[in-house]
């Protein structure tokens, strides 16, 4: 892989979670594994040992089960947690390290983020809350309005600038909190299990539409998951990450043609089962039309 | 003096605590009588513009100006409230006293008000200025009224900026308390939220947590308003004017008539700013697509005025 299609390199990336994170980074270079560290200091090891790199317009899906570092991973990138050791480099500029005055800026400009929990803000109407990242950078208000207005229109949620958050259903409260990152035109979306919430219905039409707005602008794309049919589905690339390690990173047909260990495997056996059943079902009334 | 004994110590072995006291006191007052006259000045500023300015509206009109107020904040029955209360002050003939006392808890809440919501504010943001803080505000609620109204008196004197003072100290507390709660309570998502789009800790606060936190600390508004008012009639011990003086009074002539008058008015007075503030709550935590201004008397005369306009705008919004 070139350097120039590269947009953020992860290198030896270490969280620890507790009031001496040093000391369990020096326990961790001499070896011991997270769970010694947890006996002996009560320390967390959130992220251990991850290197990796994003390339630009892919839709890189970060999958695990809950407790698997995933979510500290995605706040790691845009320092909502800082990182314990390692760098990170977003376009060649290292993240790790910035003052504060020059991440703000990154937050603004670099990186959107869409939650799980949709955190939109309920006093504000949904144009407000699409510009509220705009707002926050001072852009002034006719133009942060137009350009809310516009991602809006790109999450079909056109005509409903002037309605509250409660007022609208969990799947178009999450279009808000994608267009909410989308106005503020960044280099990477960070998207925290942003359709968890959703009913499977609304989740598979999210991701067709997450889908066609990835064609169509080449943004990259940064997609936690704890499902392997939605990583599957939209996902170039998939990490997956156990107990704070990346044991494997590839398309999804290596990841299920070549598991690294049973781990990914159990994942794909779950997956594999319910394609099966999913194809089953498809095929019948498929085999009734052909015979007319 | 007597011989020291084992089994009763305290006979010989005391702290001069109260000695200690008075020599303090009579330091401050000596030393520092330019300090507490500077103290002085702004609540003395603050009060007799509010009291002048209660004094000199007519009854009737500040009848109706109240009424016009409680149906912009909360609707028609808020306007009947109002009317209602102020007509009875009026008519059980406390009108004056009255505003004496409004003027007093007002000047009370201005002053909590300007010191407690920065200082809950603060709080929220440091957990060991929090852990200082809170002890002080035990003290403040639970110390007896009467302990500290003498060293005041010392102090300032006697009169009505005195007895705002001791209201200020009484009230501040549950201000101060609700305005760290409600900012604590903002939820986690909505502030990692923030935090993620760029917010500064200043923008934090005032696109963020204040706006959230609104309705919890309009509730402790609604506390200090509500203590304030019973501090006032405590602090008429000390000269305060007003019903609590009413009550005083009646009390030390054994004068039931003008007691009940006094206390009578004070619980009228007590209903109207109690349902006003609360009805104040209400609004901040209400739809907030309805804007203020779409209803009561001043939606009334917007859609009278402007009347196509205004629909229009409506409409679309």
């Amino acid at each position: 892989m070139s350097h120039a299609d590269e947009i953020l390199s992860v290198n030896n990336i270490f969280k620890v979670f507790g009031p001496n994170p040093n000391m369990a980074m020096e326990m961790l270079r001499k070896g011991a594994d997270k769970n010694e560290i947890f006996s002996k200091t009560g320390h967390v090891v959130g992220v251990f040992d991850a290197s990796f790199s994003v390339k630009r317009g892919e839709i890189f899906v970060i999958m695990g089960l809950s407790g698997s570092g995933k979510s500290t991973m995605v706040r790691l990138f845009n320092r909502l947690i800082e990182p314990t050791s390692g760098s990170i480099h977003l376009n060649g500029r290292e993240i790790t390290g910035l003052s504060d005055k020059a991440l703000l800026d990154v937050r603004r400009k670099e990186m959107g983020m869409v939650f799980q929990s949709f955190a939109l803000m309920p006093h504000m109407s949904v144009l407000q809350n699409t510009a509220f990242g705009l707002e926050i950078a001072g852009v002034g208000e006719a133009e942060r309005h137009s350009r809310a207005r516009e991602a809006l229109s790109q999450v079909g949620l056109a005509g409903h600038e002037h309605s509250y958050p409660h007022q609208l259903s969990g799947g178009m409260q999450q279009r808000v909190g994608l267009a909410r990152a989308l106005a503020n035109d960044p280099t990477i979306l960070l998207m925290d299990e942003a359709f968890s919430a959703l009913d499977p219905l609304i989740r598979s039409e999210m991701q067709g539409e997450l889908m066609r707005l990835q064609a169509e602008q080449q943004r990259t794309i940064i997609f936690i998951s704890h499902d392997i049919e939605e990583a599957i589905r939209i996902g170039h690339r998939i990490a997956i990450m156990e107990g704070g390690r990346v044991v494997q990173i590839g398309t999804p047909q290596a990841l299920i043609n070549q598991p690294a260990n049973d781990y990914v495997r159990a994942f794909f056996k779950t997956f594999n089962s319910r394609c099966q059943c999913a194809s089953l079902a498809n095929s019948a009334p498929l085999q009734s039309l052909s015979r007319h | 003096m007597s011989e020291f004994s084992l089994l009763d110590p305290f006979q010989a072995a005391t702290i001069p605590l109260g000695d200690w006291v008075t020599a303090t006191l009579n330091f401050l007052v000596h030393n520092f009588r330019e300090v507490f006259r500077a103290i002085r000045w702004p609540i003395d500023q603050v009060l007799n513009g509010i009291e002048f300015t209660l004094q000199s509206i007519p009854p009737t009109i500040g009848i109706l100006l109240s009424s016009l107020l409680g149906w912009q904040l909360a609707g028609k029955r808020m306007a009947l409230l109002c009317f209602v209360t102020l007509t009875l002050l009026g008519l059980i003939g406390v009108w004056s006293e009255s505003m004496t006392t409004l003027a007093l808890v007002l000047t009370s809440v201005f002053f909590c008000a300007v010191i407690g919501i920065p200082l809950g504010i603060v709080c929220a943001r440091s957990n060991r200025l929090e852990s200082i803080i809170r002890p002080l505000l035990d003290a403040m609620q639970t110390l007896p009224a009467f302990v500290y109204l003498v060293p005041v008196v010392m102090l300032f004197g006697i009169g009505n900026v005195p007895g705002v003072l001791v209201t200020i100290v009484f009230a501040l507390p549950p201000l101060v308390r609700l305005t760290n709660l409600g900012i604590r309570q903002v939820p986690e998502d909505k502030i990692e939220a923030a935090r993620a789009f760029g917010c500064t800790p200043r923008q934090m606060l005032t696109r963020v947590q204040l706006p959230l936190a609104t309705s919890t600390i309009m509730a402790g508004l609604n506390q200090t308003l509500m203590l304030s008012l019973s501090m006032v009639v405590i602090a008429s011990m000390i000269s305060v004017g007003g019903l609590g003086q009413m009550v005083l009074r009646g009390i030390g002539r054994l004068d039931m008539g003008l007691a009940t008058v006094g206390g009578v008015g004070l619980v009228l007075l007590a209903i109207f700013l109690d349902r006003l503030t609360q009805a104040m709550g209400a609004r901040s935590s209400a739809d907030p697509s309805l804007r203020w201004y779409h209803t009561g008397p001043v939606g009334v005369v917007l859609r009278l005025s402007g009347a196509g306009q205004a629909a229009g705008r409506r409409k679309t919004a």
